[in-house]
């Protein structure tokens, strides 16, 4: 049987652009077919505007690579309509262990919020990730929408023009010239297309290789994310042990700097390495195995005139505390609405300058989070690896040193504090819920706030009145009215009232708030559509 | 808050004594590792990040 990254999914077929007398234009153009490309397009085809991904390749992601999704990931998902597939396919984990050398020094549980539609995370491969966008393109064409994957369709030229941005694609029969009206580069950390315009990609490099092996097992380790600092297994490196679905398991081995990367990979290395972990009676199969080194790097900006980078391509952290496709979605959500509302003419150009500011925020927050998990991971000096070694050594007899503990910062979503779109902040309202923040998920009813958002901006009103919708410089903000009373459990109360009796929030087309005040006041809400939307 | 460096300890002779004395028989290296889970324990009491810079800063070499 063939695995599913084996698989052609969007085999090349000829275009008829590769027909057309003059190259053809395109609205949008993504380069890159992976989870930050797919899930651009997909949001650019939900909101009407004609997009085309192009990629070089023919099939999902080889081996499982990115494999913890958050929160934030699945309800963007929510909103791409990829519905409870993920999810369902997904395991749900929340225990976490810590081991130094041979002792369990400390265990840590997400517990989760209660009041969420989704868990805090799930573990599910990229390929089954990839996949769930792939059929969801597949179901948007079949609904009529403008959406197109070419594959084997390789960029190999990008001139950017005052207006538009020129590409020729190579194909199996040839290559083509077209142009598209904006391009989103998605084309991972290694970006032909930051190469081709020449564009810097700097920051710190680690000095060390880690060794990633995807293993089939039966085993039964539970549940649970296992990380060990200085394992008998490994002296004097770190080790990672998490679980897939379909009886497939991550294991993550550090393997230090000057080593034979090529020989490491060979199966009669790595087999004898992972008996040692997990014990000569175990039968398991391997099914990927690769070695990485990791950097913490961004570009300096993310947008160039019309292309605009986003994902791997613009900013890449080391893989411990699930922040690359976390954040690479968390920038196609920031760019998506805003890309409509400048093709459309309803906002200036200049609300691109937003995403920019935003989620370059959010990339140093990422790359600080990551440098540091790195620093206590993999200590850079002896002195370094002394107060490591301290905080592993008290964790296991007193509490107080278990935050200092590092194996991992997990992705929280990003708050756009400070952000030019935000109003200042006008409620005496929860601290969770400013300006800028990602919106919390609550019940509602029999079912959730942020399904009832929708994909447009929202006045969200909380015991308050508000007329049905609001349209300011041809944008429409929409009513929704709820009760504190709709959610028996308080947490919509605790997440957006707080100790105020009602409250009226605009929300962006990405769940962010980008204001809030206690009643309804049709200037206030005007001018802060405005400024939401690049316009004031 | 402020960091005191100012005299704060009633018993000095005391405290410097039990800081030598916790160093009897170990080695180097043991030393070194007593001594940063010692700092880490003080830091959490503490709890101040901004006293804790100011420690920092008043322990730096002095030229």
């Amino acid at each position: 049987m063939n695995k599913i990254f084996e698989t052609p999914l969007y085999p090349y077929t000829r275009s008829a652009d590769q027909d057309a007398k003059a190259p053809v234009r395109h609205a949008v153009a993504v380069i890159g077919a992976g989870p930050v490309g797919l899930a651009a397009a997909i949001d650019l085809a939900q909101r009407g505007v004609e997009v085309v991904v192009l990629d070089d390749n023919t099939k999902v992601s080889f081996g499982s690579r990115a494999i913890c999704f958050s929160k934030r990931t699945l309800e963007i998902c929510d909103r791409l309509g990829l519905g409870d597939g993920p999810v369902e396919k997904g395991v749900v984990w929340n225990l976490g262990k810590v081991f130094f050398g041979d002792r369990k020094v400390f265990e840590f549980n997400l517990l989760p919020e209660e009041g969420h539609k989704r868990p805090a995370f799930i573990n599910l491969q990229q390929y089954h990730f990839e996949h769930a966008l792939v059929e969801r393109v597949r179901q948007l064409q079949a609904d009529g929408a403008p959406i197109e994957i070419r594959g084997g369709s390789r960029v190999t030229h990008v001139e950017p023009k005052e207006d538009s941005v020129g590409l020729e694609v190579q194909t199996p029969e040839g290559p083509y010239q077209t142009d598209a009206g904006w391009l989103i580069a998605c084309d991972g950390a290694n970006s032909p297309t930051r190469a081709m315009m020449g564009l810097d990609f700097t920051g710190r490099v680690f000095e060390d290789n880690f060794l990633i092996a995807d293993v089939v097992m039966d085993a039964d380790f539970p549940t649970e994310r296992w990380f060990w600092f200085d394992p008998p297994f490994n002296r004097g490196q770190s080790a990672l042990l998490h679980k897939q679905p379909d009886g497939v398991w991550r294991i993550d081995l550090q393997l230090g700097w000057d080593i034979d990367r090529e020989a490491e990979k060979r199966p009669e290395n790595v087999i004898p390495r992972l008996k040692a972990m997990l014990g000569e009676d175990v039968k398991f199969e391997l099914e990927w195995v690769s070695i990485y080194t990791f950097q913490c790097r961004r570009m300096e900006r993310f947008r160039y005139g019309r292309v605009i980078f986003a994902g791997d391509s613009a900013h890449q952290v080391s893989p411990f505390g699930a922040r690359g496709a976390n954040s690479g979605l968390q920038d196609t959500d920031n760019l998506a609405w805003k890309l409509k509302l400048v093709i459309d003419g309803a906002a200036p150009e200049r609300l691109l300058d937003s995403y920019d500011e935003e989620r370059i925020h959010g990339a140093d927050e990422n790359i600080l989070n990551s440098t540091r998990s790195t620093e206590f991971i993999t200590p850079k000096s002896d002195q370094s690896r002394i107060f490591r070694d301290a905080v592993l050594d008290l964790a296991e007899h007193h509490p107080m040193a278990r935050p200092l503990v590092n194996s991992g910062r997990l992705s929280q979503p990003c708050t756009y504090d400070g952000s030019g779109l935000n109003s200042p902040d006008a409620l005496d309202g929860p601290a969770r819920t400013r300006p800028g923040s990602p919106c919390p998920d609550a019940p509602l009813g029999e079912g959730f706030l942020l399904d009832k958002l929708g994909g447009g901006f929202t006045i969200l009103a909380i015991d308050a009145e508000v007329p049905e919708s609001v349209t300011e410089g041809g944008v429409t903000a929409r009513r929704l009215s709820v009760s504190a009373k709709d959610d028996r459990t308080g947490a919509l109360r605790e997440r957006y009232l707080g100790d105020t009796a009602s409250a009226v929030y605009l929300i962006r087309p990405d769940q962010h708030v980008a204001m809030r005040r206690p009643s309804f006041d049709d200037r206030q809400v005007r001018a802060a559509l405005r400024r939401a939307t690049g316009s004031a | 808050m402020e960091l005191t460096l100012d005299p704060n300890l009633a018993a000095p002779d005391d405290v410097y004594e039990a800081l030598v004395a916790a160093h009897d028989g170990l080695t180097k290296e043991e030393s070194a590792a007593f001594n940063a889970r010692l700092i880490l324990v003080l830091a959490n009491h503490v709890g101040d990040a901004e006293v804790i810079r100011q420690a920092i800063e008043a322990a730096k070499p002095k030229r």
